[in-house]
């Protein structure tokens, strides 16, 4: 039987997967809230010059709360022509994919959910099912605005599905593994010019895959410049017009938990994961100071996210699919090729 | 083991139930969805038989890429909420006959290579022995032993591309 000691304590297998499974409820929560509130909330307004929130608790910091109870008390509004079944299920597809994200997510030595072999394209795979509860969300809506909205928010992530694989293909050569322990690892081990202190962060050698996997984020996310799915002054809020309520609180929560995901896969193959230099891999602390290492670096890459979605006005529909096709896919197929290289020539 | 072939036989059922909903189904889009759970629960029996990279390929490429594109042509054409009769097809003796002829050869060439036994899998597993990583052992055999092959698919699969960019393109 697999057990752990953790501070000195043994754990049973039951107890340890008891532990993950907590651990990945947390860990989807937990950034969608900070992130809607130090980012949406705070950061969004202190960008504008105003102060946001500042009613509800310490400066506002109970406002995630009084919106969640709104939308809680909010009916539940069906339309009379919707597929109702599709109509439910559609939120929790989108929900169920941003879950599984996190379950191959390592937060330290021993703080994981699985620790795959292959875990970053499983992560890829699973990050395009939410595509098929957008879809459905847009055609059982009975909408013309949430068609238009589904459509567009296909064709937009099939697009920028691509480059997103594509960048972390040159990750994957530099690593020599898909296991993201094992991109951790590589990470950590790894030397700047036969200097060893700081590990080797894939940022400083992949600083272009970084780039386009962030451009790529921004699009899979649909947040602004990437809007088109939502585009308010168009099509209402495309896909998710006809819901309200709860099923809105889930697609809301997905947003901001699969941002989170993606912040947090960008910070483990591109800003060395949970590790801490000079702190070896092993050591039993790590499984402690190993996730809030992660989610401070997720909040580094959530903070370029909200950034660019605070910054730029958004994308025409051509714009948008030729900057996938005709800039990014070409970059990110470059990058692997000269990665490549660099790795047979050294 | 035996929580191994109690889910073998519970995704094989989803399977078929499923499969049997893709043919039946009265709207296209809810056929649509059917298959992608037959293809979700054959990615599940992928990981029974401890394949995860296959099994992952088939959520990227069969969920991920080819059934949102099904679904983003059904949308894009027609696709009527509610039930619609004329998609029962008349020629659904001729595709039975079809299947169950597929079914018997398949059946056939299985039985034919593994003679009944318990574990389908020859003596020399090369997938699973390799220091637990058979993505590793997937990659090997690709780049060496089906190089000619995986090269033939490659080529074969641009040159679908570019027929397929020379055909929508009118000027």
């Amino acid at each position: 039987m697999i057990s752990l000691s953790v501070l000195g304590v043994e754990l049973a297998y039951w107890q340890v997967t008891s532990l993950r499974v907590l651990g990945v409820l947390v860990a989807v929560v937990l950034p969608a809230g900070a992130f809607v509130y130090l980012f949406l909330f705070k950061m969004m307004s202190f960008m504008q010059s105003r102060l946001g929130p500042m009613e509800a608790g310490p400066f506002g910091s109970m406002q995630l709360l009084a919106e969640v109870g709104k939308f809680l008390q909010k009916e539940d509004i069906v339309p009379e022509r919707a597929d109702r079944r599709l109509f439910f299920i559609a939120p929790y597809i989108v929900l169920a994919s941003t879950f599984l994200l996190f379950s191959v997510m390592p937060f330290g030595p021993d703080v994981y959910f699985t620790n795959l072999d292959t875990g970053i394209f499983l992560a890829l795979g699973l990050s395009s099912v939410s595509v098929i509860g957008i879809l459905i969300a847009g055609w059982a809506s009975a909408n013309k605005y949430s068609l238009i909205g589904g459509i567009r928010a296909a064709g937009q992530l099939i697009a920028y599905e691509l480059p997103m694989v594509l960048a972390v293909v040159g990750v994957v050569i530099q690593a020599g593994t898909l296991n993201l322990q094992g991109i951790v690892a590589a990470q950590h081990q790894g030397e700047i010019f036969g200097f060893s202190g700081i590990g080797n962060p894939f940022l400083l050698t992949q600083f272009v895959a970084f780039g386009v996997f962030l451009v790529a984020t921004q699009a899979e996310l649909t947040q602004t410049p990437f809007d088109m799915p939502v585009a308010e002054s168009e099509i209402v809020t495309g896909y998710m017009t006809e819901y309200s309520g709860l099923r809105f609180l889930l697609f809301f929560i997905g947003e901001f938990a699969t941002a989170g995901a993606f912040a947090a896969i960008a910070a483990t193959l591109f800003l060395g994961g949970w590790a801490l230099p000079f702190v070896s891999l092993d050591d039993n602390s790590m499984n402690f100071i190993g996730p809030l290492v992660l989610f401070a670096k997720m909040l580094m890459v959530g903070f370029l996210i909200f950034w660019a979605r605070f910054t730029f006005p958004r994308f025409r529909e051509d714009q948008l699919q030729a900057f996938a096709w005709k800039y990014l896919i070409p970059i990110a197929l470059i990058n692997i090729l000269v990665t490549m290289i660099l790795k047979v020539a050294f | 083991m035996v929580a191994q072939s109690v889910f073998f036989y519970l995704f094989a059922a989803i399977i078929l139930f499923s499969a049997v909903r893709v043919v039946t189904s009265n709207n296209v889009v809810h056929a649509a969805l059917y298959l992608v759970a037959v293809l979700a629960a054959v990615a599940a029996e992928y990981v029974l038989l401890a394949a995860e990279f296959v099994a992952a390929t088939q959520i990227l490429v069969y969920i991920g890429a080819i059934i949102v594109l099904f679904l983003f042509g059904i949308m894009l054409t027609r696709a009527k909420l509610g039930s619609d009769q004329d998609l029962t097809h008349s020629h659904w003796a001729l595709s039975a006959a079809t299947a169950l002829l597929m079914f018997g050869v398949m059946g056939y060439a299985l039985v034919d290579q593994f003679h009944w036994t318990a574990t389908p899998m020859p003596a020399d597993t090369r997938l699973v022995s390799v220091a637990g990583s058979n993505s590793a052992t997937v990659s090997d055999s690709v780049f060496t032993a089906y190089l000619v092959p995986f090269e033939v698919v490659s080529v074969l699969l641009l040159a679908a591309v570019v027929g397929a960019i020379v055909l929508a393109r009118k000027d």
